[in-house]
């Protein structure tokens, strides 16, 4: 019997997706308890296995023989989907980004198009669930993620565009064999293109954690004022699918940072690229996140629409503006 | 089903902030009417905790309502301790012996500074800043098993007794009350360099959550929270007891009235009462720890009286009634954080909910102080 070779890889492919960002939304759950212990001179997880490595299974396990409660008064519907609509668009977007030189699942000419059109269905999971779950913090911590979001994804998205102007194409692939070589010829550094590229990778990043509702910016979830937020009323798996999709988000959010600004699976030095550099420079953007949540308070919600709209909006536009100028100048 | 689609001109909705929230530390329950996020109006509900400690003096010996004073503010239990303590001294004329109004000076200064150093933590933890209050309660628990070596417990503590304390300290208390001044000491700039010049922490609280002085005065309110207004009211200063008046401290006092005040007066008030305990421990003098002679059963002479002490959230005055007989006839108790609270609907009209959490934050409630 015939079988597509292209069948057969997809179908590795997705397995593969799959497996990756299941297993990172597991130990990233680990990552964050042992770096967030370590900060505050605790030890973190370490009954379960050698440094507690098997404390994501053991979690899982948990939330999963747990019962799902659908409380009495919530839109059924609408209560079960939200999860699994913040789930599967991280997961899709797994699919065009390049891991590697041969690591791509589909290598789409407009992936970073899908890919930003992916993380907006995000949104849209929480303030269906938060509106389903007919509970008052849920409501308010919905109406804050919409304008959070709506605030934070024109600087990302004006950054973006000036970035796809430099590099002239929206193929993930492409942006990052344009980056090859060695640290300086990374866009981050790209300064003969515009001098605010490093400017515009941390308008990016702070972007990054908004979307993805991390602190200081995690208005959607902010424990002590709206008690879980969107999640309030969530329990057993439907939270945990939930959490699932908020690290394959930052995972997303990392991976988008380092194609976009870090080169990929570039090695700084120029020498033997390989998807393990692209795995290292990731993993460390996803440790800055973490770290950066156990250090600072909440900004309030003004605060950050102030910081969206006065801040980085003007600047983003600014390095759009400058570095059209400079591509028709030089 | 239109009515999904109909929306009345200034609609609002009832938000029920507790009985069971995080950010009120304990059974709580503030009722607040909500336009959006915005507060139009907020009204603390009280009576979950509710355990009627007046009633409970009145059936009881004198004696046996000791240790209930521990279990109201269960953060500065000494200073309560030595609320009570006092008024009934004065009431039955006992006299304290010099040795034993250091210890509790010291001890009561020192449970201060735990008590500070726990807000501190819990209020960062309001702001959504969690690490802070691991550091806080590392060295809270040094505080911790100094007192627990003296007094016995660890929270709730009764050290106190009529005519003195209960036990004397030794020379291990005495070195490690001194080690521990100098590691606060040195870790304070750590905490003011991390926390206090944090942006994000002093864009959430200055200029947030004003409080005048007129609204102090208006609800009565003490402590740290009419010091950040800028009234310069200490009882430890201007209706001195014990042996503060021998004590050189300073009160400190921020005009601003606005969180941010707060938070530096309560930061200010660890050094100060770390001062206090290393005055005290320079000077104490030798002798007994309990007066000889205090009556097995304490019958206070016919009379009204008063005597008000400052603890950790401002003022608390206890005020008993005696009628001669081995109970009192009346106790009234005059808690700071009920006073401090009664300003909070007003104060927190018309801010966003995020702000007045922490408003309510740096008023630093102890629940079952204020319900008693």
């Amino acid at each position: 019997m015939y079988v597509d070779p292209e069948i057969i890889r997809l179908l590795a492919f997705l397995v593969g997706v799959i497996a990756f960002a299941a297993l990172n939304a597991a130990y990233l759950v680990w990552l964050e308890r042992k770096e967030a212990a370590h900060i505050q001179r605790r030890i973190g997880p370490k009954e379960v296995g050698p440094f507690g490595l098997f404390q994501p299974l053991v979690d899982g396990i948990k939330l999963m023989t747990k019962q799902l409660i659908v409380p009495a008064g919530v839109d059924p519907v609408l209560f079960k989907i939200a999860p699994i609509l913040v789930m599967v668009p991280a997961i899709m977007s797994f699919v065009t980004i390049p891991f590697g030189e041969t690591l791509v699942a589909r290598n789409l000419d407009i992936g970073l198009l899908a890919i930003f059109a992916f993380a907006s269905v995000n949104v849209l999971g929480l303030l269906l669930g938060a509106w389903g779950s007919r509970n008052k913090y849920a409501v308010i911590s919905a109406a804050r993620v919409v304008s959070q979001n709506v605030a934070y994804e024109i600087p990302m998205l004006v950054t973006v565009v000036t970035l796809v102007m430099i590099t002239g194409t929206m193929n993930l692939h492409t942006i990052v064999l344009q980056q090859q070589g060695g640290f300086w010829h990374w866009n981050i550094f790209n300064l003969s293109a515009s001098p605010l590229m490093p400017v515009a990778f941390l308008i990016f990043f702070v972007c990054m954690l908004a979307e993805t509702n991390r602190a200081p910016f995690d208005m959607a979830e902010a424990e002590s004022e709206l008690v879980a937020g969107a999640f309030t009323e969530y329990s057993g798996m439907g939270f945990g699918v939930f959490f699932m999709g908020e690290y394959a988000n930052i995972v997303i959010g990392a991976s988008m940072a380092t194609i976009l600004f870090l080169g990929g699976w570039d090695c700084p030095l120029g020498l033997f690229p390989g998807v393990l550099w692209f795995l290292i420079k990731m993993y460390f953007l996803i440790f800055t996140v973490i770290w950066i949540r156990w250090t600072f308070p909440r900004t309030t919600f003004y605060g950050l629409l102030n910081l969206s709209w006065k801040i980085l909006i003007p600047i983003s536009f600014f390095n759009l503006i400058l570095t059209s100028a400079m591509l028709k100048v030089f | 089903m239109s009515a999904f689609a109909e929306s009345e001109a200034n609609e609002t909705f009832v938000l029920n902030l507790g009985p069971q929230h995080p950010a009120t530390h304990g059974v709580l329950r503030v009722k607040l009417t909500m336009d959006g996020e915005y507060i139009v109006e907020a009204e603390p509900v009280l009576g979950y905790i509710h355990r009627m400690h007046e009633k409970m003096g009145e059936n009881r010996t004198w004696a046996q309502f000791l240790p209930n004073t521990g279990r109201m503010d269960y953060l500065h239990a000494l200073a309560f301790n030595h609320g009570y303590v006092s008024v009934v001294e004065r009431a039955a004329g006992i006299e304290v012996p010099e040795r034993a109004e250091y210890l509790r000076v010291i001890t009561s200064e020192l449970n201060r500074v735990s008590s500070h150093l726990l807000w501190f933590g819990a209020f960062i933890l309001d702001l959504g800043g969690f690490s802070p209050l691991l550091y806080a309660f590392d060295d809270r628990e040094h505080i911790l098993d100094l007192l627990e070596s003296v007094t016995g417990s660890r929270l709730t503590y009764c050290y106190f007794r009529f005519g003195g304390v209960y036990n004397d300290i030794d020379d291990n208390f005495v070195a490690g009350a001194r080690a521990f001044i100098k590691r606060l000491r040195d870790r304070m700039p750590m905490y003011h360099n991390l926390v206090t010049k944090n942006i994000i922490l002093m864009k959430r609280l200055q200029e947030v959550g004003p409080i005048s002085a007129e609204m102090c005065r208006k609800y009565g309110a003490t402590g740290p929270v009419c010091r950040g207004s800028g009234i310069n009211f200490d009882v430890r200063k201007h209706e001195p007891y014990s042996i503060y008046p021998e004590m050189d401290f300073e009160v400190p006092v921020y005009e601003q009235g606005d969180s941010m005040a707060r938070y530096m007066v309560r930061m200010d008030e660890i050094e100060q009462s770390l001062r206090i305990v290393e005055q005290a421990l320079d000077k104490l003098p030798e002798g007994p720890v309990m007066a000889e002679k205090v009556p097995k059963i304490i019958k206070p002479p016919k009379g009204d009286y008063y005597h008000a002490v400052e603890t950790a959230r401002g003022s608390f005055g206890v005020r008993v009634v005696s009628d001669g007989s081995n109970t009192p006839y009346r106790l009234k108790l005059r808690s700071p954080t009920f006073s401090n609270l009664s300003l909070y609907g007003e104060a927190c009209r018309g801010m966003l909910l995020p702000d007045a959490l922490a408003l309510m934050g740096s008023l630093d409630l102890v629940i079952p102080e204020i319900d008693r």
